[in-house]
This record gives structure tokens, C-alpha cells and sequence, in this order.
């Protein structure tokens, strides 16, 4: 298509290049893979007049083209591969006003890519304030280049901008002018020292141009700044606000999503209920009552947490405090072979392991890295939380026992601690074992301390959100339709004559109590009763029956998957609609008739989950991340052994 | 001298360093000889260094930080 133009934005972390793409392209955004890796790709549309529009992508934030990480190794492709569906006709590099000095040097190895690239300052409205002033039509000319000032708070500059990406024509081609100081032969040189001496020379060509026309007047002492840091970045105050912030948010995320939480169980609750008597009788209707129904609320439930952890997440990162955080955090977490930056995949362990071993990414060293790929699964991700609520609700006695706090919210707390030390000593060891040479580079930057802004934020959440419910969803909806029919059907004369066994064997009975038995009895011989009975011997030390051991096993695909399994199987072929939680609550074992979530099973299934790594996703992840089978190999044997001895002690124990 | 030699507050010009014994991230953050380094914090146990190079605040380990020669001013 001749009228659709193709846009790269591209510049430095917090330059305001996310608030630009979400201005520009607004809700026609989406978010979708790179082929082969994992690194979010932003594609959106943008009218730029009647007749023409843009189709932007979003590369991620970068210092430079030098491909030392898996980030720039993607704008480099993006950019300099012509075969590539994403090689644009235009780049537009965004630049903030403050730090202009680094922000060109991204701006001229862009430049010298040899494509029509606009440059955009961002004044963030500081200029004035901070005495800036550039001479835009100068560095122009200097740059080769069409400047675009922007200021996002007052909107000014988005159809400035627009206008110069349709007259993209005009923008010269030519690269900057470097200084070629010295023209020493640099083949002697290793690639590092190449970069390092092309950097040089860029600076110094950006020096040269800035002093000629840049300047700032009044440096404004950074007073803001340095005072919130002292108190941040303080010895005690530090670690106390640090601490206070994260208790917050967990309080916050549970005493927030309990309500549209307890909302979506009953509404799906009565939805399922509405179809089984409004829908023509039959298979189907079945199909999408006892499974589809049920197999969607266990994922829906999910998207209050989800949603207020990213929110909480994303703000961290927003108004910069994330970064104090991990300077604040790096030598402690060295001591166990982590890094000060493990600590954002280990919060972010919270929501999902999966967007957390990506964020690992920014660990320059690999051991650190790699450790904290393998240590992150153990941090309670918002899929236990299910299983946690639901099991928690039926073993542990209401009331209070300590401080005021309920007993359910304590008892959640611990094994959120219990993840985290798991993860902290597993480290630890692992730190002792694995042998991987490699230097201890550690650089972050501290960002300027800012509000964050509602729309990025939100966008963020919206974004984070829908991949996970997307994601996880289809795993979750596909199992949910397979169980539903391997526990619908079964092999053999006993499944198919249940009805008159059962009828004949118990003529006295009336008849709510005789469908109850004849459902019990068809699920014991359908093909997922019998799969779930083989298994039997493997799990009883650890005080579950064969329907709980259905439900681990399906659970592997994601773990949240193992109450929605176990509302499919307490579902299946009973008429009533009350909750999980009670069917659950009225379960027996059918020799003993004691219930089968009682204190002992309850524990030892927190426990199991806690520890053990079931979750397809992230095995996948990790495969990738670390480029083979070794590493999640090692990794899920080691969590669910572990998980399973774990378990079966406090089994062992406990009844 | 080097950077972890600095107390807090104080300024210096980068004099020389190693290129392969810091990571490139720095230099192209603008970590090059004769520009200004200031400390601007230690954290808790003397370690990683907040600095402010040439205009950039980040934070570095006391190892890599040992590693750039600097020039007090």
C-alpha cells in the first residue's frame, strides 16, 4: 500500500518514547512477539492526514546499536535488515531535552543507518524552567536532520511531528559528520575497544555541536531529587519503606480483589446454572455448562490481581523507584549469588514467572542471571493464588490469632514468605554449585523521579493483562474441554451400565441421593477416573485421592488449572449449583467418610504447590532463555521432587 | 585514583580505564576519559556507587568503579 508509511520510534529508556507511541497511535496498539524470542513488539496505526497513515512499531528502549543485549540485537534487525516486514521508511528517534548529550549518541548511529530519521525532543515542559535553550534550526543543519520538539503535557508538537514524517522525503540522508581524529589502523583492536573508540568519537562530535548550540543558563540544583534519595536510598529508612510499600501492596491486592472476585465466582456460579435450563437438553449443553463455563470462570476470576499487581508494578517502575530499590537491594542479593536487579523478576514473580525470567534479561551477568531464572518459579505467582484461597477457605478455621490479622490472610502471607525464602536459599545453594565464569557487570540508571502518567500506566496494566488471560486462557479452556470429556465417557460395561447397577443395588434410596451415587460412580469409571486411580499409589503418602491426583496432573499446564479441573469434576453429572468451595467442603472419602480436605491434605497440597514448578509456560520460557533443555530440566525435577518430599513429610506429620 | 576512591560529593575528570574491563553499557552511557564523574551516594554496605557521568545518573559496584582511573577537581 503506497499511503501506508512505515514508522520506527526509537531512543533511550525514559525518554517518554511509550507516552509518544501511546499518544500517537492511542487504543490501535497491539502487542505480539518478535519471531523466535520474547521481547514485547508494539505495532500501532496513526492517521497522519486524509489520505495516509502510519503503521508505527515500538522498538524497545536503548543506549545504543551495539548489540550487547537481546533488546538492541532487535532494533539492529529491525533497522538494518531490508528483508525484515518491519524495516521502515522512517525512523524517528526520540531524544530527551535534559541528558541530549547521551541521547545523540543513539541519534547518530541511527543516523548513519542511511534512512529518512526525524529527531524528537522531548522538553518534558522543563526547559524553561531549567533554563534551557537549544537553536533548533542549527542543530538541524549539523545533524542533517528534521528536529520535532514535543512537549507530552501540553500536547503540543504531535502534529508538528505528523507533518515532518509526511514530508520524510526532504530529510537529508547524510550521516553526521564524526571527527576522524585519529586514523590509526584499529584492526589491532578487539570489537569492544572498535566500539569504544567510535564511541569516543561521537561524543566528541556531540560535544562539539552541543557547546555550539545548547546551553543551559541556571543549573537548577537537582534538590528534588537528591533529598527524596537521601531518605530512599537510607540505610534503615531505605529497607523500612521498601518493606512498607511491598506489605502495602499485598494487603492492598487481596482487601481490593476479594469483592469482584467473590462477583465473578457467583456469576459464573449462575451462569452455568442458566444454561443447563435454558439450553435444549443433551451433550452439548453439557459440554458447555459442566465444562466450558466452569473452565472460563477459573480464569476470569483471576483479572482483579492481575490487573492491581501490574498496576502496582508498573507505577514502581514509572515514577523510578524500581531503581532505588535495586541499588538499594544489589550487595545483599550478591551474597546469595543474585543481583540488586533480581529483585524486579522476583516482585514480578508475584503476577507471573513468565514476564518475570524475561525481565532477568537485564542482568548483565550470566551466572547472576541464570540463577535468577531458576530461583524466580518459587515466588507465589498469581496462579497459586487460586489453589491457595480456595484450600486456605476450607482448612483453615476462620477467626483471629495473632495481631488482629484473619488466620486465612496469615497463613497466605507465610507462604508468600515461604516462596521467597525458598527462592533466597535455593539461590544461595546454587550459587555454591554452579560454576560459570564471568565478570560482575552491574550498571543501572537512576532516573529522574516523576508522576507516573495515568495513560501509560494504564495502557501497561491492559496490556499485561490480556496477554495473561489470552495466554494462560487457551491452555486452561483446551484442558477444561478434554477433561470434561474424559470424564463424561469411559470404557467398558461398568460406565455404560451405571445407571441400573447402581438403581438395583439401592432401591430404598430416594432420588437426589441415587443421582449423586450414580454421577460418583460413572466418574470412578470413566477414563479419567481410571487414569487418575493408576496414578493413586504414587500420591496417597502425600494424603491426596484420585481425583485431587487429576487435578495436579492436569494442573502441569498451568496451576491454576487445578481448580478449575476439580469444578469440572465435582460438576460432572450433578445438578446443583452451589460453589466449589462447598462440593469441595462436602467431599468424603467414600470408605472412611471423612472428608477429604481436612487439616493434614489441605497443608500438604499448599506445600505441594508451593514448591513445585507446574507450569508448561514457564518450562518454556526458560528453555529459551537459556538456550536448552539442561537448565529446565534441572529446574522442574529439583522444584517438584522437592516439592513432592516436602509435602509428604507434613503429611506424615500432620494426620 | 579511582572512582571507589571517592567520598561522597566529590568531582573528578575520568582519566583512563581498561576497556575490556568495563562493561560497554558504560562507556556509551558517556563513561569516556576527560569527562565528569561526581558520587553521589553509597548505599547501605558501601555498595553499588551512585554517580552522576557526565550528566547521567547510575549506579555502578565498587568493583567496575575501581576499575576507572579519575583525576580529582
Amino acid at each position: 500500500m503506497s499511503n501506508l508509511l512505515k514508522v520506527a520510534l526509537i531512543g533511550n529508556p525514559n525518554t517518554g518514547k511509550t507516552s509518544l507511541f501511546n499518544t500517537l497511535t492511542g487504543l490501535n496498539q497491539k502487542v505480539g512477539n518478535y519471531p523466535g524470542i520474547t521481547v514485547d513488539k508494539k505495532t500501532g496505526t496513526c492517521k497522519l492526514s486524509e489520505t495516509i497513515s502510519a503503521s508505527l512499531i515500538d522498538l524497545p528502549g536503548t543506549y545504543s546499536l551495539n548489540a550487547s543485549s537481546e533488546d538492541e540485537n532487535i532494533a539492529v534487525k529491525v533497522l538494518s535488515d531490508t528483508t525484515n516486514e518491519n524495516y521502515p521508511d522512517i525512523i524517528v528517534v526520540v531524544a530527551e531535552v535534559e541528558n541530549l548529550k547521551r541521547n545523540l549518541l543513539l541519534f547518530t548511529q541511527v543516523k548513519d543507518l542511511g534512512l529518512p530519521t526525524i529527531l524528537v525532543i522531548n522538553m518534558q515542559d522543563i526547559m524553561l524552567a531549567k533554563g534551557i535553550t537549544i537553536d533548533v534550526a542549527a542543530l538541524e543543519q549539523e545533524l542533517h536532520t528534521k528536529i520535532v520538539l514535543l512537549s507530552s503535557k501540553k500536547n503540543s508538537g504531535v502534529t508538528a511531528l505528523k507533518d515532518a514524517i509526511l514530508e520524510y522525503k526532504s530529510v537529508s540522508l547524510k550521516p553526521c559528520e564524526l571527527c576522524n581524529t585519529s586514523v590509526l589502523d584499529s584492526s589491532t583492536l578487539n570489537e569492544k575497544q572498535q566500539q569504544h573508540k567510535k564511541t569516543v568519537q561521537r561524543y566528541q562530535f556531540i560535544k562539539r555541536i552541543l557547546d555550539k548550540h545548547y546551553s543551559v543558563k541556571i543549573t537548577r540544583s537537582e534538590g528534588f531529587r537528591a533529598k527524596l534519595d537521601t531518605v530512599i536510598t537510607h540505610k534503615i529508612f531505605g529497607y523500612l519503606i521498601f518493606f512498607i510499600i511491598l506489605f502495602s501492596i499485598f494487603q492492598a491486592l487481596f482487601s481490593w480483589s476479594e469483592y469482584p472476585m467473590d462477583l465473578i465466582d457467583n456469576a459464573f456460579a449462575l451462569f452455568s446454572d442458566w444454561t443447563k435450563t435454558n439450553l435444549p437438553d443433551g451433550a452439548f449443553t453439557r459440554l458447555i455448562s459442566e465444562g466450558i463455563i466452569p473452565g472460563i470462570g477459573g480464569i476470569v476470576i483471576f483479572i482483579p490481581q492481575i490487573a492491581f499487581l501490574f498496576l502496582f508494578l508498573s507505577i514502581l517502575e514509572e515514577s523510578g523507584y524500581m531503581s532505588r530499590v535495586v541499588f538499594l537491594m544489589d550487595k545483599i542479593m550478591r551474597k546469595f549469588g543474585l543481583s540488586g536487579k533480581s529483585v524486579v523478576p522476583l516482585i514480578s514473580g508475584t503476577a507471573c514467572a513468565i514476564p518475570a525470567i524475561m525481565a532477568a534479561r537485564n542482568i548483565e551477568n550470566w551466572k547472576e542471571r541464570l540463577i535468577t531464572i531458576l530461583v524466580t518459579p518459587f515466588t507465589t505467582c498469581s496462579a497459586r493464588l487460586p489453589v491457595y484461597a480456595i484450600i486456605i477457605s476450607l482448612v483453615i478455621p476462620k477467626g483471629s490469632l495473632f495481631l488482629g490479622l484473619s488466620n486465612h490472610a496469615l497463613v497466605l502471607m507465610a507462604l508468600y514468605i515461604l516462596g521467597f525464602a525458598a527462592a533466597i536459599l535455593s539461590a544461595y545453594i546454587l550459587n555454591k554449585i554452579v560454576k560459570v565464569d564471568t565478570k560482575s557487570y552491574f550498571v543501572i540508571e537512576m532516573p529522574n523521579y516523576k508522576l507516573p502518567l495515568f495513560k501509560n500506566v494504564a495502557y501497561n496494566v491492559l496490556d499485561k493483562t490480556k496477554a495473561f488471560v489470552f495466554g494462560a486462557g487457551k491452555i486452561i479452556l483446551a484442558v477444561s474441554i478434554l477433561l470434561w470429556v474424559l470424564a463424561s465417557y469411559g470404557p467398558g460395561e461398568q460406565f455404560a451400565n451405571a445407571e441400573n447397577q447402581i438403581s438395583t443395588e439401592n432401591v430404598h434410596l430416594d432420588d437426589d441421593l441415587l443421582n449423586a451415587k450414580i454421577a460418583a460412580y460413572k466418574l470412578e469409571h470413566s477414563y479419567i477416573g481410571i487414569f487418575g486411580k493408576f496414578i493413586e499409589p504414587t500420591i496417597k503418602p502425600l494424603g491426596y485421592d484420585w481425583k485431587i491426583g487429576i487435578a495436579l496432573i492436569t494442573s502441569f499446564a498451568a496451576r491454576e488449572v487445578f481448580v478449575g479441573t476439580l469444578a469440572t469434576i465435582y460438576s460432572v453429572g450433578s445438578d446443583d449449583e452451589s460453589t466449589l468451595k462447598e462440593k469441595m467442603k462436602r467431599e468424603v472419602h467414600s470408605a472412611t467418610l471423612k472428608p477429604v480436605f481436612d487439616f493434614p491434605t489441605g497443608i500438604s497440597l499448599l506445600l505441594f504447590y508451593a514448591f513445585a514448578m507446574q507450569c508448561m509456560s514457564t518450562v518454556a520460557i526458560v528453555k529459551r532463555e537459556t538456550n536448552g533443555w539442561k537448565w529446565p530440566l534441572i529446574q522442574m525435577f529439583g522444584m517438584t521432587i522437592f516439592a513432592y518430599l516436602i509435602a509428604m513429610l507434613a503429611y506424615q506429620i500432620l494426620k | 585514583m579511582t572512582i571507589s576512591d571517592l567520598i561522597i560529593g566529590d568531582k573528578a575528570i575520568i582519566t583512563n580505564f581498561i576497556v575490556d574491563e568495563i562493561p560497554l553499557k558504560l562507556i556509551e552511557m558517556g563513561c569516556i576519559e576527560g569527562n565528569h564523574v561526581e558520587l553521589i551516594q553509597n548505599a547501605p554496605l558501601k555498595d553499588p556507587l551512585y554517580l552522576n557521568v557526565n550528566g547521567t545518573f547510575l549506579a555502578i559496584r565498587r568493583e567496575t568503579a575501581s576499575q576507572i582511573s579519575v583525576e580529582k577537581i
